[in-house]
């Protein structure tokens, strides 16, 4: 507990620090404004409700997209990784795309779709969909054969063995994957705002920084750093909730 | 070749070719879609007259830049929090503060400060290197035999030699994964800020081809660029097992 505090007074002191060197002007207050300027403008950008718009536009962008390449993606994975036949020809060919840079997808997405609201939820659902997908195949061939054997003898049916024996083994796979992935749709939510103007955390920082009115720029920074840490905590509870019967392990 | 490594191939060949098929038969006349000798075809244009090496130079460049400058930093970072538990306790709440912002989202600010080019995309590739290097070289700094420390320890080394000769020695394998991982980022990262707004490299390649509504061009940006990142990550997993052999691979499992 002393630690926590401690370790939350370092915090201050660095935001501390900030607000001297903004406030001593080492660096010009157009590139960087002090704590207190980026606070102000976060305020007022809740209070007018233009913050609460942006924050709002990027959520739905990110949430659409993941939810949509979580439940694609699983699907898939489930639909691979349960057939041996799959696994061999399929398989390979999704690890080769693996390290391909997602955003690379933009340009060719945007041709198809145009600059759009369609073309961010595809670009961000696409992106996201690779972790999900390679963590449930993975997941799938990695079910202790013996469960396998078991629902054999049983003479389970296919889809009986899935959703009773694969799903709930490869969950703890699946979650980390779709971990990942959260990380990337709130990343391509941003880059796709930018490019298509669309309403969102994205645009708005880059609008502010083309005006150069660097605190409000600094409070859609902020917002952006707070939505990635609330998310990713809101799936880590989710996570330890869902695999609460493993904690034998 | 035999028939058993030969399968992975068959679906992406078969695909190709119905690909190519449909698009002869239907002449589809398209901006976002062409026919894969075309897009095979303006491959090696580009590669001939340059311009994809160049753009591939930049890109490289850039990332690497920030490879360095991140991972140097994280490591730092990470061998520091590893060995003082202290400062990592300390430290605790303003990394976790830092480190979900969105490496895109310092895009706007490198702008302003920096301008377009190399500087702000390598800061920007520099910030989003810092975290793996710095989580998995402190797990990895920590997870070192507690009983080589003890050695250093009888030894009576300083906390300098003990870092160089024990800590970082014994947890190289694992922190050579965060490497590896940390360069896939860097290269995602780099054409991620010229796609989105830097005029550089493959990124900006792909989008002039994109507005240019050379389709086939197009294409062939986002094949190569396939093929950078599949190389990169072959190129750092043969290093790595000739570096490290079995050591590496445990270190990757675990």
């Amino acid at each position: 507990m002393i630690w926590r505090i401690a370790s939350f007074a370092v915090a201050a002191g660095f935001v501390g620090l900030w607000q001297l060197i903004a406030d001593l002007k080492l660096i010009s207050p157009v590139f960087l404004p002090g704590p207190d300027r980026a606070w102000t403008a976060l305020m007022r950008g809740f209070a007018t409700g233009d913050l609460t718009g942006k924050l709002i536009g990027t959520l739905e962008h990110m949430a659409y997209g993941w939810l949509a390449a979580s439940v694609a993606g699983i699907a898939l994975g489930a639909l691979i990784g349960s057939s041996r036949l799959m696994r061999i020809y399929i398989a390979p060919s999704l690890e080769f795309l693996r390290p391909l840079p997602v955003s690379a997808i933009i340009p060719v997405a945007i041709a198809m779709l145009g600059l759009t609201q369609g073309m961010a939820l595809f670009v961000i659902a696409f992106g996201a969909i690779w972790p999900i997908m390679l963590a449930t195949i993975h997941g799938f061939a990695a079910v202790e054969p013996r469960l396998y054997e078991v629902a054999r003898a049983l003479q389970m049916s296919r889809p009986a063995i899935v959703f009773k024996i694969a799903l709930p083994s490869a969950l703890p796979d699946i979650l980390a994957g779709m971990r990942l992935s959260l990380t990337v749709a709130l990343i391509l939510s941003v880059v796709c705002e930018v490019l298509a103007g669309l309403d969102g955390l994205g645009h708005w920082v880059l609008l502010s920084a083309r005006a150069f009115r660097s605190a409000d720029l600094f409070a859609g920074v902020i917002l952006l750093g707070a939505t990635g840490y609330v998310t990713s905590i809101a799936m880590s509870l989710a996570e330890r909730r869902l695999l609460a019967w493993q904690s034998t392990r | 070749m035999s028939l058993e490594r030969a399968k992975p191939l068959l679906l992406p060949l078969a695909a190709l070719l119905v690909f190519e098929v449909w698009i002869r038969l239907a002449h589809l006349q398209s901006d976002s879609l062409a026919p894969p000798s075309a897009v095979l075809a303006a491959l090696a244009a580009a590669l001939a007259d340059l311009t994809i090496p160049i753009a591939t130079r930049d890109t490289l460049l850039a990332a690497f830049a920030g490879l360095a400058i991140g991972s140097v930093i994280g490591l730092a970072l990470g061998i520091a929090f590893g060995v003082s538990n202290m400062l990592d306790r300390l430290m605790e709440v303003t990394i976790e503060a830092v480190r979900p912002i969105p490496s895109i989202a310092l895009l706007p600010i490198a702008l302003i400060a920096l301008g377009f080019g190399y500087r702000m995309e390598i800061v920007i590739v520099a910030f989003a290197c810092v975290w793996p290097m710095l989580i998995l070289s402190r797990t990895a700094v920590r997870g070192v035999e507690p009983r080589l420390m003890e050695v250093s320890r009888a030894l009576r080394l300083t906390p300098v030699q003990r870092i160089v000769k024990i800590v970082i020695p014994a947890a190289l394998p694992r922190i050579f994964v965060a490497f590896r991982l940390s360069a896939g980022i860097a290269l995602i990262v780099a054409v991620t800020v010229e796609i989105a707004i830097n005029p550089l490299g493959l990124g900006a390649g792909i989008m002039q081809a994109q507005q240019a509504l050379r389709a086939d061009l197009m294409l062939a940006y986002l094949v190569w660029i396939g093929i950078i990142g599949y190389g990169l990550n072959l190129a750092l997993v043969v290093v790595q097992r000739r570096m490290f052999g079995r050591a590496a691979i445990a270190g990757a499992g675990s």
